[in-house]
């Protein structure tokens, strides 16, 4: 009986581990600053988020089902094998794209080579507009025309 | 000889052999000549794509390479998650130019997976020539100590098991 109460702890504590960690690395796109810096977030974030909810799942089915389960180790696989390669294709794209990084960071950098920025600008997507921001510049332009 | 003509990667074929088997969940005799018969046929049929891969001399370093790398994801998520969740510290983000000791091709890409998972890293790039490594930092303080510790944590390792 206390086995099962144990487990149940385990379980819960892996579960709530686990969307915590997921949630901390969806969040971390909000409150980081520039694109290099978000990039963080997600390939590690949900990594460990990822992995718990999975052990969670690997023990619960063990031990209701009395039978292993272990194929949730290729899901664990697949993610460690994946989540670097995505992340690092994303980082080569925002250097080749110019993404601007915040003018905090520093480091023996800024210096790029052209393999790595590529020479010309590579054709980029238009900036996003805020809606809000440009119906204020309009309005305000509006009522610079009126008063001159 | 004969071994390297039909069994070119003997790991790989294990590898797949295993993933057979945990896919279709059973251990019965018929999936296990199915899943050998498949994981002696895939490396053959793609052995054009393969570059030649670098023996692993020692196995038991591997192991504990791959524990290390695992506490050190753990770190990761905890270090990157007290960043987020701060509001008083902010991050010193910056890029840095790491230059590469190893020469293995499959040692460098092993390197830079390695480095994205764990604390605070991100690989960018490669130079064409693969002489170094452009790395981003989330938290950085001391360009020096973060070199000295991806070399001596990670690279040391994996140039002795490759041994190159």
């Amino acid at each position: 009986m206390t086995f099962f109460v144990i487990i149940e702890g385990v379980l819960a504590f892996l579960l709530v581990a686990g969307g915590i960690f997921a949630f901390n690395g969806s969040l971390g796109m909000l409150r980081l600053e520039d694109f290099y810096m978000r990039l963080h977030g997600p390939t590690k974030g949900t990594t460990l988020g990822i992995g718990c909810v999975l052990l969670a799942s690997m023990l619960y089915f063990t031990v209701t089902q009395r039978e292993f389960h272990v194929q949730e180790l290729l899901i664990t696989l697949f993610l460690f094998l994946t989540a670097p390669v995505t992340g690092h294709m994303l980082a080569k794209t925002g250097l080749h794209m110019h993404v601007r990084f915040s003018p905090r960071s520093r480091g023996s950098l800024p210096e790029f080579h052209d393999e790595d920025v590529g020479q010309g600008r590579v054709a980029r997507p238009a900036r996003a507009r805020h809606p809000w921001r440009t119906r204020k510049a309009r309005r305000s332009r509006l009522r610079q025309g009126e008063t001159s | 000889m004969k071994r390297q003509r039909y069994l070119p990667t003997p790991v790989l074929s294990l590898v797949l052999l295993v993933v057979w088997l945990l896919l279709v969940r059973s251990l019965a005799v018929g999936q296990l000549l199915l899943g050998t018969l498949l994981a002696v046929a895939i490396p053959l049929l793609t052995r054009g794509f393969w570059e030649p891969l670098p023996h692993i001399r020692r196995p038991l370093k591997l192991a504990r390479f791959v524990l290390v790398v695992l506490w050190d994801i753990i770190v990761a998520n905890l270090q990157v998650s007290r960043l987020i969740l701060s509001f008083k510290r902010q991050a010193q983000p910056g890029f840095i130019e790491y230059p590469l000791e190893v020469k293995e091709r499959l040692a460098i890409t092993l390197l830079a997976n390695t480095i994205t998972m764990t604390p605070g890293t991100v690989s960018t790039s490669i130079r064409p020539d693969g002489e170094s490594l452009l790395i981003h930092a989330l938290d950085m303080h001391d360009e020096q100590a973060l070199i000295h510790a991806i070399r001596e944590r990670y690279e040391r390792p994996l140039k002795e098991i490759f041994e190159c």
